[in-house]
């Protein structure tokens, strides 16, 4: 890779706002290095890149990094202006996508956070957030629509790719489960 | 609620007022007086010299206008342009900037461009740390100061460090918007609370930029009216805490 092009990916292999990233990178055919961040030893390079919020992922194109998800994919597509698009060229498209992304982040995934790292009256709570948005408990009766796109999306090769295996995603998901639970309990 | 005349004059002019955004002609901006968010729409129009209507929306009896608009969260601020709803503060920020480029709110290199995002991410993030402190008490005051505290220590040193007067250079951005309600809305919730966050020597650079960026003609005349604003927030704030 030429220097001035390179791109480096600094992520983690469960975290799903690393694989976000990889996914896009993998779309738009852009040529890009991984490296794997030990999350509970971080790399100096990492507190360089990202000294606001230390996390994953952050991509480094040109020396110069860029952190937050959401906000590289924007970046990747307002750099690789090429085909496949990430984001509608349409402005109130465009607006439609900035929405609908927000709506993910806060009720879906935070929501999930807070059901996956609590239990009890907690997780209750958390549980009724989310059963607006039905994600987790994906009833194929009851929310016909997602659960048909969630599948479209698994099928995809890319996807395939990128989605590490159950087993260990689910092993990994069990520690910080029980790590979370240890840390509140009283 | 009995509809006297002047209340049909508003009924009527607000569905002339629809049907020509309808027709594509105009903005129409859905907002609350006291929103910092609101706010954020107001200044990004006036600094581009967008030409809009305002139709102050009552948070404590919503219009079906707006449920209609904003099923998904019943909120404001809302962009109504021809006929189209656009929600969410920022979301409409980018949705103007691209369709008015003029005075642009963001910059145009791809990797400022994402600086900036960052920033508006952040700024998002933590604005509820300010809703955090009127709403609570006790312990849970206690730990909404520290978030707080934690946030503006980190745009002193990581977001204003070298910058010029604003995170947007010479000139007032996005970023500068998205950070607005620290600028004007924090110092009314100090007030009411007693929680002083930004006092004596600390925060230096915030400091200078919170008094740069009122100085903006298009962001002083418009402003909230602070007592207004701090008799508005003091009943919302013993409303809550004597109902939880």
């Amino acid at each position: 890779m030429v220097e001035e092009n390179r791109v480096t990916l600094r992520g983690m292999w469960s975290s799903m706002y690393s694989k976000r990233v990889e996914l896009a990178l993998r779309v738009k055919g852009i040529e890009y290095e991984y490296m794997e961040e030990d999350l509970m030893n971080k790399s100096m390079l990492l507190l360089r890149y990202n000294p606001v919020h230390k996390k994953v992922p952050v991509l480094v194109h040109n020396g110069k990094p860029v952190a937050e998800s959401l906000v590289i994919l924007e970046y990747i597509d307002e750099t690789w202006k090429h085909n496949p698009r990430l984001l509608p060229e349409d402005p109130y498209e465009r607006a439609k996508v900035g929405f609908w992304a927000n709506f993910l982040h806060l009720q879906v995934f935070e929501a999930l956070a807070v059901v996956f790292t609590s239990e009890g009256e907690v997780q209750e709570r958390a549980i009724e957030q989310e059963e607006v948005f039905g994600v987790k408990f994906i009833d194929r009766d009851k929310y016909p629509i997602i659960s048909s796109w969630v599948m479209s999306l698994t099928e995809l090769p890319l996807v395939k790719e990128v989605i590490p295996p159950r087993e260990k995603l689910a092993g990994i998901f069990r520690f910080i489960r029980d790590k979370a639970l240890k840390s509140s309990a009283v | 609620k009995l509809l006297s005349p002047s209340h049909e004059l508003i009924r009527q002019s607000v569905h002339q007022l629809i049907a020509a955004s309808e027709n594509g002609n105009s903005e129409a901006l859905w907002g609350a007086w006291p929103s910092p968010f609101s706010y954020r729409v107001i200044w990004a129009l006036k600094l581009k010299g967008i030409p809009f209507e305002y139709i102050e929306e009552d948070l404590f009896n919503k219009s079906p206008q707006l449920l209609q608009y904003n099923p998904v969260y019943q909120k404001i601020p809302v962009l109504v342009h021809g006929g189209r709803p656009i929600c969410e503060s920022m979301v409409i920020l980018e949705y103007l900037d691209e369709k008015w480029p003029q005075q642009p709110l963001l910059p145009s290199d791809p990797y400022e461009r994402a600086e900036a995002r960052f920033w508006v991410k952040f700024a998002e993030d933590k604005v509820s740390c300010s809703g955090m402190i009127y709403q609570t008490e006790g312990e849970k005051l206690e730990k909404a100061r520290r978030d707080a505290l934690e946030m503006l220590t980190i745009l002193e040193e990581h977001g204003l460090n070298g910058k010029k007067k604003f995170f947007g250079g010479d000139n007032i951005n996005i970023v500068d918007i998205a950070f607005g309600w620290i600028a004007h809305w924090m110092g009314v919730i100090e007030e009411i609370t007693g929680v002083k966050l930004i006092e004596g020597n600390k925060f230096p650079l915030l400091k200078a930029w919170m008094h740069n960026f009122k100085e903006v003609s298009f962001i002083s005349e418009n402003l909230p009216n602070r007592e207004k604003m701090a008799a508005f927030f003091r009943a919302r704030r013993s409303m809550i805490l004597s109902s939880a």
